[in-house]
């Protein structure tokens, strides 16, 4: 245990020298303030605090954001090390590969936490000065809080999975690029143009749920947005996603780091320094 | 502490290492010499269990390689020692100690052990080459570990602390740590190692103290004169086999002839006007087991 902290603490020293603290949450504080101020302004729905409302298009911020931020922190985690010639040693300390894994996983959530709870703490702060009620919204608000560092979880899982696989950092940022835009974008546009070319039919009944709830960033959205009441409002795929239960979207969420952590694990221990 | 039996590592078809067979014994300290691309740190990489190796096997501190009882005892040296350059040398140090269950506060005492208490708060990235080269080193003294494998320790120190280090060595072999490092720098492993193991090529070609190595080589000893002027011819005819170089005659021979040709010079003495013998060196040695892999 001692091990891992060790592990941990070192690599947030090392993500803080690298300034990546500040740049993730400079960038999460930014956006975030950005749709808060867009969520204050007068607006038509009657009877939603406006946090709600905020809290739905954090959550459509936090797809693109909360993925982008936790590949770029894991890109390099192994690779890295494998480049600047620091593998080898740390490999003949008395401590497993999962619990080196272990150790910068808890390092870069930690980070990731930081910049998530800087954003969205930043956000409601200033719906909050604006609006009294939307204390209403802050249960929404933690949920989104807790199940992006969830989803963070995952894509920290790929990104140290791809730099093990990649076995160079310039290999592995390629790689890490290449599954965010497949993952978030090209596969709910995909979708979408299923949906339009199927029409209504077997594909949307059956096989679009399976498909948004395998994508973990899918059924983060879906979480969220079933759980708010803003959500059926703010969303573009909700309205077809009804079908989706949020308990499963919640099981999905859960699951993935799980794999993704699990995939990482067994291509580190294919490598060998 | 360390025993191979005919260890044996091929990469895609190239064979690296080929029926090697050595021990370090606890308290002795080995050089591993060769030349660039012997195997000597795919040999220490495999005694580490960071490669597998193809045949023979390997008994690391009576355990597999890089199980974890051989882990806790084993300390390693990298090729090229390198850490993380946004970290301080005091971090580093400290990270390493408390990952082999050590208080994080014994990093200044080991930095100071190796000369860089003035450096320990800069960040490594600032660092020259043998800075760095000290911080690995002061890792691989964390806990009193029973076998050591230092892969070049020495390289990029300056004379100073290479004495230095090579005083640790002692230390550390006089309290029973088994060391097996690899070194290009003949004269300091002469004098400062228990015993050598030379590779070529994947194979190892001999194994031994200096002394013991100098008999099974039975290399030539050099004999040579000056003469005075004029007496070049007469002296290459009372004692032939001599090759001649301007005023000066070169003369080899094995070491049991050695006396007799010296008795026969002797005779001549009104000619020469100075005589010098040169035992075989170190690098005459070297080569002459290196070379061995050839035929
Ligand atoms: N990962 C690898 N893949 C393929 N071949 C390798 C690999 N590592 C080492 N080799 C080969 O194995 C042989 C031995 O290399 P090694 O690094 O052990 O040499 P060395 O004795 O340490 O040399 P040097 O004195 O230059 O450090 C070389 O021919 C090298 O090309
Ligand atoms: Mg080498």
């Amino acid at each position: 245990m001692i091990r891992v902290l060790s592990m941990a603490q070192t690599e947030f020293r090392i993500s803080l020298r690298n300034r990546w603290v500040a740049v993730s949450v400079a960038m999460m504080a930014v956006f975030s303030i950005v749709l808060a101020a867009a969520g204050s302004a007068p607006s038509g729905t009657v009877g939603v605090d406006r946090l709600s409302v905020t809290v739905a298009s954090l959550t459509s911020l936090g797809v693109y954001l909360v993925p982008l931020v936790a590949l770029l922190m894991s890109f390099d985690a192994i690779a890295g090390e494998t480049e600047r010639g620091t593998l080898p040693l740390l490999l003949t300390y008395p401590l497993s590969r999962a619990e080196v894994l272990v150790g910068k996983l808890i390092a870069h959530l930690a980070v990731l936490a930081l910049a998530v709870g800087a954003g969205y703490g930043l956000a409601a702060l200033a719906i909050w000065v604006w609006d009294a009620r939307a204390v209403a919204g802050l249960p929404a608000l933690w949920r989104l809080t807790w199940s992006s560092v969830v989803l963070g979880a995952v894509f920290l899982g790929a990104g140290y999975a791809l730099s093990a696989l990649a076995r160079r950092p310039s290999g592995a940022a390629g790689l890490a690029i290449g599954l965010w835009l497949g993952v978030i974008v090209l596969w709910d546009l995909g979708l979408l143009a299923a949906l339009v070319a199927d029409n209504g039919g077997w594909f949307t009944t059956d096989v679009f749920p399976v498909a948004l709830l395998a994508n973990p960033a899918d059924a983060f959205r879906l979480y969220n947005l079933a759980a708010s009441e803003a959500g059926a409002a703010a969303a573009g795929l909700a309205g077809a996603a009804n079908a989706v239960p949020p308990g499963a979207a919640l099981a999905s969420l859960l699951l993935w780091p799980l794999a993704a952590l699990g995939l990482a694990l067994a291509a580190f221990r294919k490598v060998t320094p | 502490m360390l025993t191979l039996s005919h260890l044996t590592k091929c990469f895609d078809g190239a064979t690296a290492l080929d029926d090697v067979s050595m021990m370090v014994a606890p308290g002795e300290r080995v050089a591993l010499l060769g030349h660039n691309g012997a195997g000597k740190s795919t040999l220490m990489k495999i005694v580490l269990g960071l490669i597998p190796h193809d045949g023979g096997t390997v008994e690391v501190l009576g355990a597999r390689p890089g199980s974890g009882a051989a882990r806790a005892g084993v300390a390693y040296l990298p090729e090229s020692a390198a850490f993380h350059p946004a970290l301080s040398g005091r971090e580093t140090i400290a990270h390493y100690l408390r990952l082999r269950g050590h208080p994080a506060a014994l990093a200044g005492a080991l930095l100071d052990r190796v000369g860089l208490s003035d450096a320990a708060d800069r960040r490594i990235g600032t660092y020259s080459k043998g800075m760095r080269q000290r911080v690995g080193l002061a890792q691989a003294l964390i806990g009193r570990p029973r076998l050591m494998v230092l892969d070049e320790p020495t390289s990029g120190l300056d004379p100073v602390s290479r004495r230095g280090f090579y005083t640790i060595l002692e230390d550390l072999a006089a309290e029973g740590a088994a060391i097996l490092l690899s070194s290009h720098a003949l004269t300091e492993v002469e004098a400062r190692t228990d015993r050598m193991v030379i590779l070529a090529q994947g194979r190892l070609m001999a194994e031994g103290s200096l002394s013991a190595l100098r008999r099974a080589a039975d290399l030539p000893v050099t004999v040579e004169l000056t003469a005075v002027n004029g007496a070049r011819a007469a002296i290459l005819d009372a004692v032939p086999g001599g090759e001649l170089l301007g005023n000066r005659i070169t003369y080899r021979c094995r070491q049991d002839e050695k006396m007799g040709l010296l008795r026969r010079l002797s005779a001549q003495s009104e000619s020469l006007e100075d005589i010098e013998m040169h035992p075989p060196s170190l690098e005459d040695l070297y080569s002459h087991f290196s070379r061995g892999a050839a035929r």
